[in-house]
């Protein structure tokens, strides 16, 4: 329980943090947002979109902490201010609407690349020197090795404008009515397989790589010898006394590497114009939508904490020595 | 049967006292990952000979197919794509390495202070450091890139501030295992000053982790720049691999078929990326005994099939 609340004290420190430097970026960075922003509209911007921008920027009269002050009771009120490229939508229902597609393709993305690395890793360590072990590691680092977006504008050229076999962009038709369809589902399905696939295959060498090394060093432990002794089925071996207590890395990597995939997952959107928050936040950044971008910002920062608060009271769960202590 | 002459081999030639460089040398993966990455120092430094001029200059030959005057092809403003990319090199390669050596230099810094003070400073720079590694990176890079002005120093210093704190944690790690050692205590008591102890003691015994971390981060600061221009928001005048894709995907180039534009530069990332990695393996290897070449491999024979017992001699002979 200490352990749980220790870990709870320093997601809401490093929250605080990202809030903080929300708040400071507009307002100590150099130049003038207002008038870079004025230039770029050139006074196209409506009264009630510059009182919007105003505010966000700090160009009021207050004192910084009193304004402080008032920026944290807003966010932590979920008062986020109102985009201003889709003025007067509040930010948080721009995020609302596309939230759910970037966790649909970043999740299965990440489930998928963890399960089949951590089994690749499994396989190769217990089979050292075997086929897995000698030819998928190098494969898998040099396909690692590419940026995840060029491998996604790749597979777009390869399989969607060349072959045909993928939809080009969006996360579904157009004109087909979001519902829980049979047809809208499936393609849903269908405009999720490449760019997730992308995803997987950049990320699948690192999960496998990290497994087989630590799987290596359990294999030499004395238990596993012993259960070799004791006769036991070799799959019974692998699974549940070696790569059990092999785990624990990947664990406390899954929870690390959501951050990345949601950065893989941004570009990856932004070649597939997939409608994520990754895409929209692009569209922000391009829009000077400041309030927009800082809304998603703090809006992936969160669920990137939450999920690794999520995983530490798994890690509770899995390893006992944490409780003891 | 060669399977057990050769690990014999490599045990008479890994004598003691011939340290990390020597055994880069007699690795494979090394001299593999530090000849491609030769190759492309060298690229970058003879672009203005090689090809005189700008290579952004827009020309009326667009959308070229590759042809013996132009080797890769031409972009849609007419831009040699062959130029292009060997400029693209002198970007890249310079910001890769700048923000890799100056991000393990804060690593290490914070890393040494943070094993050698211990306490209050400790937690503390560990407290910024699992902030920064928790904060989602590319997305924090896209908002401090969108505030602040843009241009190449931008990139480089907003690169680095979400860079360092992978390296500082693991220096920190390594650096806290040599700090107990007595050697370290001998120093401490010997009354030497914490700078020298930290730079002159504890640093020299973790070259190869301080290796591995400077491979790693110019790795990351390659792939970060070209994702950030790709999504445009570097200095998107000058010529470097990520805004070749940038300009790619704005000119169209994927939806037109003109795949000789975008490849090019993607596969010169990965192919410096790749060579970085493997040296980084190699570091891995030379350092760590227990991910060298198979000495028995474990329950092997018990396990492998008939069929799979055919693959080690494939592996020796790489």
């Amino acid at each position: 329980m200490r352990f749980i609340l220790r870990r709870l004290g320093f997601y809401l420190i490093a929250f605080w943090a990202s809030i903080t430097l929300n708040f400071l970026l507009p307002r100590f960075m150099p130049g003038d947002p207002v008038s870079r922003m004025f230039a770029r509209t050139q006074g196209k911007m409506q009264p009630e979109q510059l009182d919007a921008l105003r505010k966000l920027l700090g160009v009021d009269d207050r004192p910084i902490w009193e304004q402080y002050v008032d920026y944290l009771h807003n966010i932590v009120t979920g008062n986020m201010g109102i985009s201003i490229s889709r003025f007067p939508t509040p930010v948080t229902e721009v995020i609302a609407g596309q939230i759910g597609w970037t966790l649909l393709l970043g999740g299965t993305a990440l489930v998928i690349a963890a399960v089949l690395g951590n089994l690749l890793g499994i396989l190769a360590a217990w089979r050292r020197g075997g086929t897995i072990d000698s030819a998928l590691p190098p494969i898998l680092i040099f396909i690692g090795s590419f940026p995840y977006f060029w491998l996604a504008m790749g597979a777009l050229y390869l399989f969607g404008v060349i072959l045909g076999w993928a939809p080009l962009r969006h996360a579904f038709s157009d004109g087909l009515e979001p519902g829980f369809s049979w047809e809208f589902i499936s393609d849903v399905g269908a405009h999720l397989v490449l760019p997730a696939l992308t995803i997987v295959l950049v990320s699948v060498g690192g999960w496998m790589l990290g497994m087989r090394n630590t799987m290596i060093a359990t294999n030499s432990e004395d238990y596993i010898t012993m259960a070799e002794a004791k006769g036991l089925r070799p799959g019974r071996i692998m699974f549940r006394y070696a790569a059990r207590n092999a785990m624990l890395p990947s664990v406390t990597s899954f929870g690390m590497s959501l951050g990345f995939v949601v950065g893989g997952a941004m570009l990856t959107e932004v070649v597939f114009a997939y409608p994520g928050v990754g895409y929209q936040l692009l569209t922000a950044v391009q829009g000077l939508d400041y309030p927009l971008m800082q809304g998603l910002f703090l809006t992936i920062t969160a669920a990137v904490l939450i999920a690794n608060f999520l995983v530490d009271i798994l890690y509770v769960r899995l390893d006992p020595r944490v409780r003891s202590n | 049967m060669t399977t057990l002459i050769e690990p014999t081999v490599e045990l008479r030639k890994t004598k003691p006292k011939q340290g990390l460089v020597h055994g880069l040398f007699t690795n494979t993966k090394a001299m593999v990952g530090a000849t491609i990455l030769l190759i492309f120092i060298a690229l970058a430094l003879l672009a203005p000979f090689l090809f005189p001029g700008d290579p952004s200059r827009i020309t009326d030959m667009a959308s070229l197919e590759p042809s013996p005057e132009h080797w890769l092809g031409t972009t849609a403003k007419g831009q040699d794509v062959l130029a292009l990319t060997v400029h693209g090199s002198r970007s890249s390669l310079l910001v890769g390495l700048t923000v890799g050596f100056a991000s393990t230099f804060v690593g290490i810094l914070v890393g040494l202070a943070s094993a050698y003070f211990g306490k209050f400073i400790d937690e503390s720079l560990s407290l910024i450091t699992n902030v920064f590694l928790l904060l989602p990176g590319l997305p924090l890079l896209v908002i401090l890139a969108a505030f602040l002005p843009p241009g190449l120093g931008t990139v480089i210093v907003v690169l680095i501030i979400t860079g360092w704190a992978g390296s500082a944690r693991v220096l920190r790690s390594q650096a806290l295992s040599i700090r107990s050692k007595d050697f370290v205590a001998a120093a401490v008591v010997s009354g030497e000053r914490a700078g020298r102890i930290m730079f002159r003691e504890i640093l020299p015994n973790m070259a190869s982790i301080v290796m591995g971390t400077l491979l790693g981060c110019v790795i990351y600061g390659i792939g970060a720049q070209a994702g950030l221009e790709f999504l445009g928001l570097g200095d998107t005048s000058t010529v470097s691999w990520g805004n070749n894709l940038f300009w790619a995907g704005n000119e169209g180039a994927l939806l037109t078929g003109s795949w000789w534009v975008f490849v090019p530069s993607g596969l010169c990332i990965a192919l410096v990326a790749f060579a970085l990695s493997l040296i980084n393996y190699a570091v891995d290897e030379v350092t760590n005994p227990r991910l060298r070449k198979i000495k028995a491999p474990k329950s092997a024979a018990a396990v492998v099939p008939a069929t799979a017992a055919t693959t080690p001699e494939r592996s020796v002979t790489k």
